[in-house]
């Protein structure tokens, strides 16, 4: 019973976050290391999710993934692919709502990196890619798995863009925060009730408490 | 190797940049050997040794290494493809990376003839921060030397490092330019470094470049005095240790324009010395001196008496063949009633002639 939800939440977090963690290295790397005219506008994009009320955003999901939405229909057109009331959908939402996270965890990483050792690896003959993946990404690879193990966190607890964009049907998208809540609509589900918050508890504290000792293994040369 | 004639212009620089109040605008040739570029903080020595890089782009210019045109008005090559190596001042190690591993990433070009002649074997496993100073920057040395370059830049690198350290790489660097053919540029503010190093010296004031050529002939140009003081102007002469004095713990050398002794055993006999004579070193004399303490009296031809600064003037000298400057005062030279052409005698003080040999 309590189970069921629990794998759920992991899997949809554990998706959101793979999928969301290239986009956030590479906006992160924008963000950090270029000046352009949009981007303070940039910024603010990315960290609406944190201020946006998750309903609107899962409102906004429907309406552009929905079935009758624009990347939604596209989707289903070329690919069969439905994301509402999916748990690829709860993917998406959650994915979202961890992007902002995620973003400034790398960013940090980047701007803690002297760009002084990256012009040393080009006059050495690295190209640009090879710069990046042989010395910036591991000297950031702390934050950016702490960007990860953030994202992750915050997906798990992930609701009102869940419950507005996939609903909280048992077994496809009933994740932890959305399973609670059903429990509490039901007299004599107060056991399941303690237990799931218990385990999403010691998920949140425990995600906080990597995330913190991984930052602090980004300290020093 | 130092002494051997020179192999043509291999780099030709001529670029301007402006940052801000600044400008940058110079011209010169450098050959084989290790051209100086010597200038005090903000006069633009970092901006020109990055612009050679590529790390910065100049407004206008060309640069030319080994016949390749690395930059002018439609070619601006990245700093991967101007096959240069680049020993940052502060070393700029990868700190994730061993010795061994940082050494090879731009290359393994004559692995190990590079590890042996910088003594990189006992650092191999180690990590950069468990390195000194010093050896930090044999590494840097052998990591651009490693990728095959060019042409080496060299910003400053011995001025993070204390006298003990500075003392330790000093003798990699002239085993470097003595016995790896590559062109190199060194960035330094310190007469002591280029005096050592340099086969040719480039001078930077304000962003412009006031002096260049080979050094001995930049160092004992009178013009030189004003922008680098009595004991930063005077001449670099090329001598040959011809033997070593046990009794008395004296060295002698010879060059065109006569003998020099040292105090101390320099050098192996028949080895070049390089031996510095700041021009505030020289005492002139119209008649050669008897009864006196200084040991080094070479007899001298005036060639040129500039008089332009102060209380101080300059006075070329020749010896042989070779060119010597001396700082005299206006009230001596009125005195000693001196010209141009007149034979003269130079008298050298033994401990102010500063060696730039290894101890034997």
């Amino acid at each position: 019973m309590i189970w069921a939800p629990v794998i759920l939440s992991l899997q949809v977090s554990a998706l959101a976050t793979l999928c969301a963690l290239p986009v956030a290295v590479w906006v992160a790397y924008i963000l950090a290391r270029k000046r352009f005219w949009g981007h303070g506008l940039l910024n603010g994009i990315v960290h609406l999710p944190l201020v946006l009320p998750p309903v609107v955003t899962g409102y906004l999901l429907l309406v552009v993934f929905g079935r009758q939405g624009a990347l939604g229909g596209l989707l289903f057109d070329t690919f069969g692919v439905t994301l509402a009331f999916r748990w690829t959908g709860a993917a998406l939402a959650a994915g979202i709502m961890g992007f902002p996270l995620m973003v400034r965890a790398i960013r940090l990483g980047f701007e803690a990196v002297d760009s002084g050792l990256e012009d040393a690896a080009r006059t050495l003959g690295a190209t640009q890619t090879g710069v990046f993946t042989r010395v910036t990404l591991p000297l950031m690879m702390p934050a950016v798995i702490a960007g990860a193990v953030l994202g992750f966190a915050k997906a798990l607890g992930e609701f009102g863009a869940t419950i507005t964009f996939v609903a909280a049907i048992p077994g496809q998208t009933q994740t932890i925060p959305t399973a609670i809540y059903a429990a509490l609509q039901v007299p004599g589900q107060e056991a399941a009730v303690v237990w799931l918050v218990g385990i999403s508890i010691t998920l949140a504290m425990g995600a906080l408490v990597a995330s913190e000792w991984l930052a602090r293994r980004m300290v020093g040369p | 190797m130092v002494g051997a004639p020179d192999g043509g212009t291999v780099i030709s620089v001529a670029l301007q940049k402006r940052l801000g109040d600044f400008t940058l605008d110079v011209a010169f040739n450098a050959p084989r050997g290790v051209t100086a570029v010597f200038g005090p903080s903000g006069s633009g020595k970092t901006t020109l040794i990055n612009a050679l890089a590529g790390l910065v782009t100049p407004d206008t210019g060309r640069i030319v290494v080994g016949g390749r045109v690395l930059f002018d008005r439609h070619i601006n090559l990245p700093p991967r493809h101007r096959a240069l190596g680049y020993v940052f001042q502060d070393a700029r190690l990868f700190p994730h990376l061993t010795v061994a591993k940082n050494l090879t990433f731009g290359g393994r070009h004559d692995h190990d003839k590079v590890i042996d002649l910088l003594g990189l074997g006992p650092l191999l496993d180690r990590r950069p921060a468990g390195l000194s100073g010093g050896e930090k920057q044999r590494v840097a040395l052998g990591r651009a030397l490693l990728s095959n370059p060019a042409m080496l830049l060299l910003d400053e690198p011995l001025a993070a490092l204390d006298a003990p350290r500075k003392a330790e790489v000093l003798p990699y660097l002239e085993r470097l330019r003595d016995e790896v053919g590559v062109p190199m540029i060194y960035v330094s503010h310190a007469m002591s470094e280029v005096t050592r190093i340099a086969t040719h010296l480039v001078v930077l004031d304000a962003g412009r470049v006031v002096r260049h050529g080979p050094l001995g002939a930049v160092l004992a140009d009178p013009a030189s005095l004003p922008l680098m003081g009595p004991r930063g102007a005077g001449a670099v002469v090329m001598t040959t240790v011809q033997s070593h004095d046990a009794q008395d713990d004296l060295t002698h050398v010879t060059f065109d324009g006569g003998r020099i002794c040292l105090p101390g055993r320099l050098g192996r006999l028949g080895s070049v010395l390089r031996v510095r004579i700041p021009a505030q070193d020289i005492i002139l004399a119209t008649r050669a001196p008897v009864d006196i303490s200084a040991r080094n009296i070479l007899p001298v031809t005036v060639t040129t008496i500039n008089q332009d600064q102060g209380a101080g003037v300059a006075v070329g000298l020749l010896a042989g063949q070779t060119p010597l400057l001396a700082q005299i005062t206006r009230a001596s030279l009125r005195d000693m009633d001196l010209s141009v052409g007149m034979q003269i005698f130079a008298i050298i003080k033994a401990t102010a002639v500063a060696p730039n040999g290894d101890r034997v």
